[in-house]
């Protein structure tokens, strides 16, 4: 039967890492997210099966991708459109349907990954791809 | 000590949520719990509570709103039954697995269809694995002690865990009886102050509660889940020692009648338990060894200690007031048959399902189970492990306790 019976597992929780992963006894009780504003680190881009790409030459700046994105994944600077965050962007592609300029083209990531990571010839001629995949907020 | 009134085991439990004062109470009216809502909101409305009194649309909106306070880092209570149980379902999940130490009184009732608002074990035995703690309660003054024990557990460090408090609809939830109520003072000093645990409203330490948790961690989540649930029994019997200190009264996880000595015996939950050990009396009388034993904690589930106090018995009933289409019995025979399967020392094993939808369940009943119990135990064989008890027309089942009922008379078990 269930026997073992380790210190109260839920009073000494501590954060834990992301790559340190802890036995049953000592994950935080009930779930609980220790730690404020931790889901940065959560790197949503993994899931992405279509990257945004950005005709920055042909950009309007209207920042209505900024506004419909989900994520907050779209990094504005000086009231100006300055990249896609690829680290926490799911590539849902709203922000490609919405763009009134159509300078948002959702590629599919195999051509990148393809690539080496690197922009494809063929994506290139597509817009100038400003971030790389994996890189935390730019 | 104390101050003797009458009441049913609603009002019972309802001024047991009184003295207790949670910071919040929510709920929904549902027949045969309706009562504790009422009295209780009569409470509020007279001022005797400061708690937070929250009218829900709906049972899943009630345990959604003691979830999110408990969250918040307070004392939240609230009470159903059947199909308000039932539409609470997926929340129930979340209150263990959150490890949010919510109470809840459940007037047991049966589920529909067809439609029915009388008692039996149907609705919460189907919670059973939710992850919350069950005490099944024989009458009101039980009733009344063990919701306030309940707050104690619930909050107790080492469980963390939600508790349902449980006792039969209309039997114990409408009938009248004396009950002994401690004086307010001393409940608010047993339940103590709340200590909350990661609250939301911490906002110097602010906390996530409800996270997405996938493949690499959900498993070890609800392995510590089972861990509190563990540490359950211990607590249990110790918060129930020191109620006893308080209020003269001492219920254990399970409750033993007359079944040391015994050769024949049954387990039942609630108030079934008293008509049993009435009949044990008349049995032991002419010189049967008879025994009950009560199970109050169905979770956690007291398998070793059933499986020692029962072992020696020659042949034991099972009674269940729910049913498990279906499977081998119901789910406490399930449960108790499986207690025994690592035991060389095992007493023969019947399994009854009694009452369902209110089905009076009276003395006769149960001296035809003894009867029955007392042919196998003779060196007779289980001709039918799993039987229905009162039951009419059956071609099997209803006859063999029709005629067991017949036989206990004609052998003067019962005059």
């Amino acid at each position: 039967m269930k026997s073992e019976q380790k210190e109260n597992p839920g009073a000494s929780a501590k954060a834990v890492a992301p790559k340190e992963k802890p036995g049953w006894a000592d994950v935080p009780i009930g779930a609980v997210v220790l730690e404020a504003g931790c889901g940065v680190e959560y790197e949503t881009g993994e899931w992405r099966s279509e990257r945004p790409v950005v005709n920055t030459d042909k950009c309007i700046n209207c920042l209505f991708c900024w506004v419909f994105c989900p994520d907050g994944a779209v990094i504005v600077e000086n009231e100006k459109f300055k990249a896609i965050d690829y680290y926490h962007c799911k590539g849902c592609g709203i922000c490609s349907n919405e763009c009134p300029a159509k300078v948002i083209t959702m590629v599919e990531e195999t051509k990148f990954q393809e690539a080496n990571g690197e922009a494809s010839a063929a994506v290139q001629g597509n817009g100038n791809i400003k971030a790389k995949t994996g890189g935390k907020g730019e | 000590m104390g101050k003797l009134i009458a009441a049913t085991g609603n009002q019972a439990v309802a001024q047991a949520m009184r003295q207790i004062d949670p910071h919040v109470v929510a709920a929904y009216p549902i027949t045969p719990q309706t009562d504790v809502v009422e009295e209780f909101a009569s409470f509020v409305s007279d001022g005797l509570v400061s708690t937070e009194f929250v009218p829900v649309e709906s049972e899943h909106s009630a345990m959604s709103t003691v979830i999110g306070s408990s969250a918040a880092g307070v004392r939240a209570m609230t009470a159903t039954s059947s199909q308000g149980l039932a539409l609470m379902w997926e929340m129930l999940y979340i209150a263990a697995g959150l490890r949010l130490p919510i109470v809840m009184a459940v007037a047991n009732r049966a589920l529909s269809a067809p439609l029915n608002i009388h008692g039996d074990q149907s609705d919460s035995m189907g919670a059973r694995d939710s992850g919350w703690i069950q005490l099944y309660c024989k009458n009101q003054q039980e009733a009344y002690d063990t919701l306030i024990q309940a707050i104690r557990i619930a909050e107790h460090k080492d469980v963390r865990l939600p508790v349902m408090v449980c006792y039969d609809g209309f039997i114990v939830s409408h009938s009248l009886s004396g009950v002994t109520l401690l004086d307010d003072d001393k409940v608010k000093a047993f339940v103590g102050k709340h200590v909350p645990l990661y609250p939301l409203l911490d906002s110097k330490n602010p906390v996530s509660y409800g996270g997405l948790v996938l493949f690499d961690f959900y498993f070890e989540f609800r392995r510590q889940m089972v861990d509190g649930m563990a540490r359950a029994p211990r607590v249990i019997d110790e918060v129930a020692m020191e109620f006893a200190e308080i209020s003269g009264r001492h219920y254990g996880r399970y409750e033993k009648y007359k079944i040391d000595d015994a050769e024949i015996g049954v387990v039942v939950l609630g108030s079934a338990a008293s008509t049993s050990e009435v009949v044990v009396d008349e049995l032991r009388a002419k010189g049967i060894k008879a025994g009950v034993m009560r199970l109050k904690s169905l979770r956690p589930f007291p398998r070793e200690e059933l499986a020692k106090e029962l072992g020696h018995l020659k042949a034991l009933a099972v009674l269940d007031r729910a049913d498990s289409p279906g499977a081998l019995g119901g789910p406490v025979g399930l449960e108790v048959r499986s207690a025994f399967f690592e035991s060389e020392k095992r007493p023969k094993l019947i399994n009854g399902i009694y009452g369902l939808g209110g089905r009076d369940t009276t003395p006769e009943h149960i001296a035809s189970v003894f009867y029955s119990l007392q042919k196998i135990a003779e060196g007779g064989k289980v001709e039918e492990p799993l039987f229905y008890l009162g039951l009419r027309g059956g071609k099997d089942d209803g006859r063999q306790s029709e005629a067991a009922i017949a036989q206990a008379r004609a052998a003067g078990q019962r005059a």
